[in-house]
């Protein structure tokens, strides 16, 4: 099972090495790792996507908070939050499939940010299920890189974490 | 928050000055080229200084200081190799949660990253080994960083802290004003247990039959010998310990029942395996005491009091946990208990202990090691007992009886050879007035026997016991058991004359080759008042039992063959 938590941090050096050293000395597996600075300079935030049972997510947890620079960390449920993620698909395109792509790339709310003789490359914004989806359909053309930046998550509502 | 005047002097005497503020009177520790500007100050300072031979021994002495008195240790080295002799030493305290804090010189900022000449990224490499580490940048935060580095050591679970100082960062001035108080907003230890738990644990207690207290090392660190036997008085519970818990019950104590686990009590074993609830107050359930985690104490329901909350539920589901401070917990626990109904059950396991009692093959002719303890045991009541690791280290635990809490200081988490000696010194650094003694193997002796020159040079006057079996002895064991009695590099006879060795450092060396050489030649260490070493040649294939074999259910043994 998945799950996703926001993890706020002291904005200082090293501190995302901490947090990736505990999970590889642990053994807990991280899907997914997006890091960047918070409304308070201070502090950042790390989305961190885990898989694992009850008990596993309960040890990460904790053991994320007995780091010093780790503030707090929060088990964000998908059905409460807005959660997103973008990725950046460069795939094989030439005249005769160009309109193509992009008619799929409207249908996913997708942006074309890039167009080459041979390539195109596609901006494409959502869950994970969406980008699954449309990778999938890229796919036949043939995708030449794809780069996704990882989940972030905000919970809905005036709640914080 | 700062209270006071500023004053201006360099990073190097602003840290010397905070150490000071924390109350800091020793360091142990080894100069080198990027801490130079740091030992220059300390040539002006009111500070002890031991200087050690190995850095190791300065982390390990650093540690014994912990155990043995409560405070905060220090060690201090250069960067690079120094920094890296520090790891293992840092580990050890690590694996035990002991509070010290590790200083080391570090390249100039400038260079840092560029493989400089003794760069070593010091914090990187202990970043799993620290409860917290700091490389420090700017020098004015010195000031902020000891006073969060002795903070963070010493509350909570303790453990080891390391700060990492540029040598260019020891030689810019600073305005020092020492912070008095500190907040850090990500770090609240909880030390109060939560009222309801401790009412739910209560009931939990007056409606078992078989309690058993199951004590750990957190009982130690946080001082609760008191409140553990009162609790264990109240209840009439049973109370077996690990072996970071030893001494925080006297052995002698009627309800205490011994040590647990792989060579643990057969009587302790068994009361854990029938128990219908078990107390764990600082201890986390390690694969040494669990055995088989499946048949772990099948019918009892748990009761887990610990100040650290990733121990909760780590290694074994409990029912009622109790997140604090095992001296505080304990306190208000008291509270709320009575008896529980616990006669029979006191009896069947007093009835256990009578006719499994830990015991050995006596001999007229050779040196026992476990009677080689309990000579050292009548000779020396009050003694802090250091010990290094193997063989003898299971012996001391056994066969010593202990009477007060931090007297008993061994590498329990990492099982470190060449932990105890540099331990020691740092022990009786500490506890001037104590008799502090190293129970040493001829295998552990030797991985820091260096440090001979320390403790004649700053005149520490530990005595060490060798209990020469000729023999890795625990590994050899191992091999005797489970492979065959293949011995396979684990014989190293002859290896040293110890009582020469002594001498060569200047230490009183002596010998025992015979059960009546014992006890005189541990009298006149003692007695000397010098750093001394008893080469004690005992049996050479004695074996630790009981013994519950790796991976089995703690009550399957394998046991003493009579002969
Ligand atoms: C640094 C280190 N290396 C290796 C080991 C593995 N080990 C555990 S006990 C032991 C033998 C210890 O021999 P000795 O000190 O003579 O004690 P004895 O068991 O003979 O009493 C060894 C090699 C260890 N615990 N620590
Ligand atoms: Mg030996």
């Amino acid at each position: 099972m998945k799950h996703t938590l926001a993890v706020l941090v002291e904005n200082k050096s090293g501190v995302l090495s901490r947090v990736a050293s505990l999970f590889a000395r642990r053994g807990y597996n991280i899907d997914s790792l997006a890091v960047g600075v918070t409304e308070d300079p201070d502090i950042s935030r790390m989305t961190i996507v885990v898989h694992g049972d009850g008990h596993v997510l309960e040890q990460v947890t904790t053991q994320l908070n007995k780091l010093i620079d780790v503030i707090n960390v929060t088990d964000i449920r998908a059905d409460d939050a807005v959660e997103r993620e973008l990725a950046l698909i460069k795939v094989a395109a030439d005249v005769e499939t160009r309109a193509e792509i992009i008619q799929i790339a409207n249908i996913f709310r997708a942006r074309i940010v890039d167009v080459a003789p041979k390539s195109m490359t596609v901006e494409v914004t959502g869950d994970e299920g969406k980008i699954q989806a449309i990778e999938k359909l890229l796919r036949q053309f043939g995708i030449e890189e794809m780069v996704r930046t990882g989940k972030i998550a905000l919970v809905r509502g005036a709640k914080k974490v | 928050m700062t209270t006071g005047s500023t004053e201006k002097v360099n990073g190097a005497k602003a840290l010397i000055k905070c150490l000071e503020k924390e109350g800091v009177d020793t360091l142990f520790g080894y100069p080198g080229g990027q801490i130079i500007p740091f030992y220059n100050e300390l040539y002006d300072s009111d500070l002890r200084h031991i200087l050690v031979r190995h850095e190791q021994a300065a982390a390990h002495a650093a540690d014994g200081y912990a155990r043995a008195t409560g405070k905060t240790g220090v060690c201090v080295s250069t960067s690079g190799p120094g920094a890296t002799n520090l790891v293992t030493g840092i580990a050890t305290a690590y694996m035990d949660s002991v509070p010290i804090v590790a200083l080391t010189g570090q390249v100039p900022r400038a260079l840092i990253g560029n493989d400089a000449f003794q760069e070593a990224d010091i914090t990187g490499i202990t970043m799993p080994i620290t409860k917290h580490n700091y490389l420090v940048q700017d020098a004015q935060a010195i000031p902020r960083i000891v006073k969060e580095a002795f903070h963070i050591a010493s509350t909570g679970r303790p453990g080891p802290v390391l700060i990492d100082l540029p040598k260019d960062v020891q030689n810019i001035e600073i305005d020092l004003q020492y912070p008095d108080r500190i907040e850090l907003r990500s770090y609240k230890p909880t030390y109060k247990g939560n009222p309801q738990q401790i009412k739910r644990a209560a009931e939990e207690i007056a409606n078992s039959c078989r309690p058993i207290i199951y004590a750990g090392g957190g009982v130690i660190s946080s001082n609760a010998s008191a409140e553990l036997v009162e609790l264990a008085e109240a209840i009439m519970a049973p109370v077996t310990t690990t072996l970071m818990g030893i001494s925080s019950i006297p052995t002698g104590h009627p309800l205490y029942i011994g040590m647990l686990g792989m060579h643990g009590s057969k009587y302790a074993n068994y009361a854990i395996q029938e128990s219908d609830l078990i107390i764990a107050v600082g201890a986390r359930f390690d694969d040494r005491v669990t055995g088989k985690i499946e048949s772990f104490a099948p019918n009892a329901r748990i009761i887990h009091i610990d100040v650290d909350p990733a121990e909760i539920s780590k290694n074994i589901m409990v029912d009622i946990p109790i997140l604090g401070d095992a001296k505080q917990v304990l306190r208000s626990l008291i509270k709320y208990v009575q008896c529980c109904k616990s006669e029979e059950w006191i009896e069947k396991v007093n009835q256990w202990k009578k006719e499994f009692p830990l015991t050995y093959c006596h001999s007229q002719d050779t040196v026992m090691p476990q009677f080689v303890i309990e000579q050292i045991s009548e000779v020396c009541k009050d003694a802090i007992i250091v010990t290094e690791v193997g063989q003898h280290q299971m012996w001391a635990a056994q066969f010593f009886k202990y009477s007060k809490p931090r007297t008993f200081i061994t590498s329990g988490g990492l099982g470190t050879m060449g932990y105890g000696f540099p331990a020691a010194m740092g022990a009786k650094v500490g506890m001037p007035d104590k008799t502090v003694i190293n129970i040493a193997g001829d295998g552990s002796f030797q991985m820091n026997s260096q440090e001979l020159a320390t403790v004649v040079q700053n005149d520490i006057p530990v005595v060490n016991v060798v209990l020469n079996n000729g023999y890795l002895g625990m590994v050899r064991q191992w091999q005797e058991l489970f492979y065959d009695r293949r011995y396979s590099y684990t014989f190293i006879k002859g290896s040293v004359d110890f009582v020469k060795l002594a001498e060569a450092y200047g230490a009183l060396g002596l010998r025992a080759e015979k059960p009546s050489e014992v006890r005189p030649a541990i009298e006149e260490a003692v007695r000397s008042g010098r750093p001394a070493v008893v080469d004690v040649i005992v049996e050479c294939e004695a074996n630790v039992y009981p013994m519950v074999p790796a991976g089995a259910a703690i009550n399957e043994f394998i046991e003493l063959e009579e002969h």
